[in-house]
């Protein structure tokens, strides 16, 4: 195997020039809106480099909007977001190309190339980014479609899938290149507890083995508290918690507790902002 | 009222102006910069096949037949005035000049364009082209720029073929059903038919509709409200605005290149 | 599908349109005189063109051997001016000789007759760039009615 110390000391040199600061994204006073409808209102976060940081929030609230923002795919309205050092939004557009070379993400819909089979998905980065053998990549898939267990599925079409199987294939593929960062949206979604277990573990392992970073984006909680370094609590277009598993569970705002319980009723709203039920169903009367 | 109807309007011409700015930025995003050989004769024969080869039946059969109905209409109003032998003629001039590039051009987008759009717009409704950004590949010269060179390549090889076999239908027609003059046909179509003139004009044609055709198949793919309602709706939209413009564009080149 | 089949049937595809290129280019359209190099130039003027366009042809005998090239209008005398193309393997016209602009058929469209003239030795050959100076509508009986059913001018 010799391409694996190639694609380490890759990434070593790149490491050198960002020695400087231990926080891999930067995200300061970032304010970001659809339309009319502000998500994010002067935020702040920052993801160690090396670690597993978490991010959690109710359904809608922006999770995935700001991995995209991270991604440079969105563009925030004002504020900054750092990527090494450097400004996403300022970018210029191969710059941006550039720097995703070295992030990848997950798609909560998991985005497997429809056309393709599972092992061309996998092979996809690896043959658009390297000059390799087919033979060399033909290993590469292989192992990384063995760590999520998809070895055998390998010449199926995304659309012979299930949603579980088709959220791994993508798992694979989003580790195919090992990334320096890597970003999860919902990641433990339609699994069942055994690949739930193996995702679990994988994330973990990457991270350790490899020295990457990982950004998770989950609603699991006990999955999440499990492998988390760091964890956010975003709701009202802002973090209104942070701090490691444990300190997050001492955390005085009810808001976080409630999250954390998953209690129906209590300081986050369950509900998309509306009017009141009782007046809008008296209005029907 | 006049306010409000004058500000609908300005609302509408920005409307358009952002949608053709858009195209045009998509258009050059995929059509400049050097494309890498390597990767790109895959992608491009895997779409030739697609867009050019899956549409050669419909359009043999089609040429096939527009040539009989040619032939056959062109016979019944030439034999009345004795100039049958104009039959060749008549037909190759129409299918040269005309309905060679413009069907094959209306063909094409009802097969491979309304197919393009439709595909394009669920790639970016399951976030396939999302995805793809973030992998540092931009869709714009994976997905969108073999699609775009693969039609304008087999759109004009799809009008040469669809007016050749025209030519023959009108053959089948003319000559060994109602009988005009095998050497006729063939000679009085010489002696009218110019190589520049008639053939290159009407492949000059055909290229730029398969511009039109690929450029609008695959920006209102690319640009598709990604459910299954916009892309239905974006598909019909394409088959709609190409044969719309196809048609405009002829009557241009039409009166740029035999009007004078 | 493998590659295989792919490349052979995309080859296949474009060798069909070769074909049928090739069809139009040698057994539909007129490929004689279309390059430059083999031919030379002729003028000639007339009172009226009619409906002779640029690339109408040139016939002796019904044979064609050259194309007009292009026609303007003298600004001196506004007659119009014909500029011939004719094919180098036919270089000896007399000066003798008439230019007709005829019609084929009774609707087809309008090309040009030489009818070559006598030949002695005051005579000269027609060269490159000469003016045939004898030019005439056409006297043929079909042009004739051609002329009454659709020029009652
Ligand atoms: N393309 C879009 N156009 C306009 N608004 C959008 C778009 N995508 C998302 N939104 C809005 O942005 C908000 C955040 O969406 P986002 O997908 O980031 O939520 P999320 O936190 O990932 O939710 P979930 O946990 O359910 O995945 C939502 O209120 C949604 O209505
Ligand atoms: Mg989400």
């Amino acid at each position: 195997m010799g391409i694996v110390p190639a694609l380490l000391n890759s990434r070593f040199i790149c490491n050198m020039e960002n020695t400087l600061s231990d926080f891999i994204v930067d995200i300061q006073n970032m304010s970001f809106s659809r339309g009319d409808n502000l998500i994010y209102d002067r935020m702040n976060m920052t993801v160690a480099q090396g670690k597993v940081t978490a991010i959690m929030g109710p359904s809608g609230i922006g999770k995935t909007t700001l991995l995209k923002l991270i991604g440079g795919q969105l563009k925030p309205d004002s504020g900054d977001i750092l990527f090494r050092g450097r400004s996403i939004p300022k970018m210029n557009r191969s710059e941006l190309y550039q720097t995703r070379k070295d992030m990848s993400m997950l798609f909560q819909s998991g985005a497997l190339f429809s056309e393709m089979s599972v092992f061309d998905n996998v092979a996809f980065p690896i043959r658009e980014h390297t000059k390799l053998p087919e033979s060399l990549i033909k290993i590469m898939v292989l192992m990384k479609l063995e760590a999520v267990g998809l070895r055998g599925a390998r010449d199926l079409m995304p659309a012979e899938l299930s949603g579980g199987m088709a959220r791994r294939a993508a798992l694979a593929r989003a580790i195919a290149l090992d990334p320096q960062l890597i970003m999860y949206d919902e990641p433990f979604a339609g699994q069942d507890p055994i690949s739930m277990g193996i995702v679990v573990k994988l994330i973990r392992a990457l991270n350790n083995a490899l020295g990457l970073t990982s950004v998770v984006v989950s609603h699991d909680v006990t999955e999440v508290m499990s492998i988390a370094d760091y964890v956010y609590v975003v709701a009202e277009k802002h973090v209104i918690g942070e701090g490691t598993p444990e300190q997050l569970r001492q955390h005085e705002s009810p808001l976080v507790q409630q999250f954390l319980k998953g209690e129906a009723d209590g300081a986050v709203p369950f509900h998309y902002k509306a009017a009141p039920y009782a007046d809008e169903l008296m209005e029907l009367l | 009222m006049v306010l409000k109807q004058l500000q609908r309007m300005g609302a509408a011409t920005i409307h358009t102006i952002a949608g053709l700015g858009r195209a045009g930025l998509m258009l050059l995003g995929a059509i400049i910069g050097k494309p890498s050989f390597r990767k790109g004769a895959p992608l491009l024969l895997k779409q030739l096949y697609v867009v050019g080869v899956l549409s050669l039946l419909i359009i043999v059969v089609s040429g096939l037949f527009i040539g009989m109905v040619l032939a056959l209409q062109g016979y019944t109003v030439l034999v009345k005035f004795g100039a049958e032998q104009m039959l060749g003629p008549l037909v190759a001039l129409s299918l040269l000049r005309e309905l060679g590039p413009v069907v094959t051009a209306l063909l094409f987008a009802g097969r491979a364009g309304s197919a393009l759009t439709a595909e394009i717009g669920l790639m970016k409704a399951t976030e396939q082209l999302s995805s793809m950004e973030m992998m540092a590949v931009d869709p714009l010269r994976r997905i969108i720029a073999p699609r775009f060179w693969a039609g304008v390549i087999s759109m004009p090889l799809l009008a040469i073929i669809f007016t050749a076999v025209g030519i023959l239908g009108g053959h089948l027609v003319g000559v060994d059903w109602l009988g005009v003059d095998a050497g006729g046909y063939w000679s009085a179509m010489q002696a009218n038919v110019d190589l520049y003139q008639d053939v290159f004009n009407g492949i000059i044609k055909s290229i730029v509709f398969a511009f039109i055709v690929m450029w609008i198949a695959l920006h209102k793919g690319f640009d598709a409200i990604p459910t299954s309602e916009g892309i239905s709706r974006a598909t019909t939209e394409t088959v709609v605005t190409a044969s719309l413009a196809v048609l405009a564009f002829d009557f241009i080149l039409t009166a740029l290149m035999f009007g004078g | 599908m493998s590659t295989r089949k792919i490349e052979i049937l995309v080859g296949l595809f474009v060798a069909i349109a070769v074909g049928a290129f090739l069809i139009l280019a040698l057994k539909v359209a007129n490929t004689g005189f279309a390059g430059s190099g083999d031919t030379y130039t002729l003028y000639a003027e007339f009172e009226n063109i009619g409906g002779l366009k640029a690339r109408s042809p040139i016939k002796v005998g019904g044979v064609v051997v050259g194309r007009v090239a292009a026609i303007e209008l003298d600004k001196n005398y506004y007659t119009p001016r014909v500029r011939l193309e004719i094919s180098r393997q036919y270089d000896n016209f007399p000066e003798t000789s008439s230019v007709v602009i005829l019609t084929s058929g009774l609707l087809g469209e309008q090309y040009l007759g030489i009818q070559p003239g006598f030949i002695d030795e005051t005579v000269h050959i027609l060269k490159d760039g000469d003016m045939i100076e004898d030019t005439r509508s056409a006297m043929v009986l079909e042009e004739l009615i051609g002329q009454f059913l659709f020029n009652r001018d």
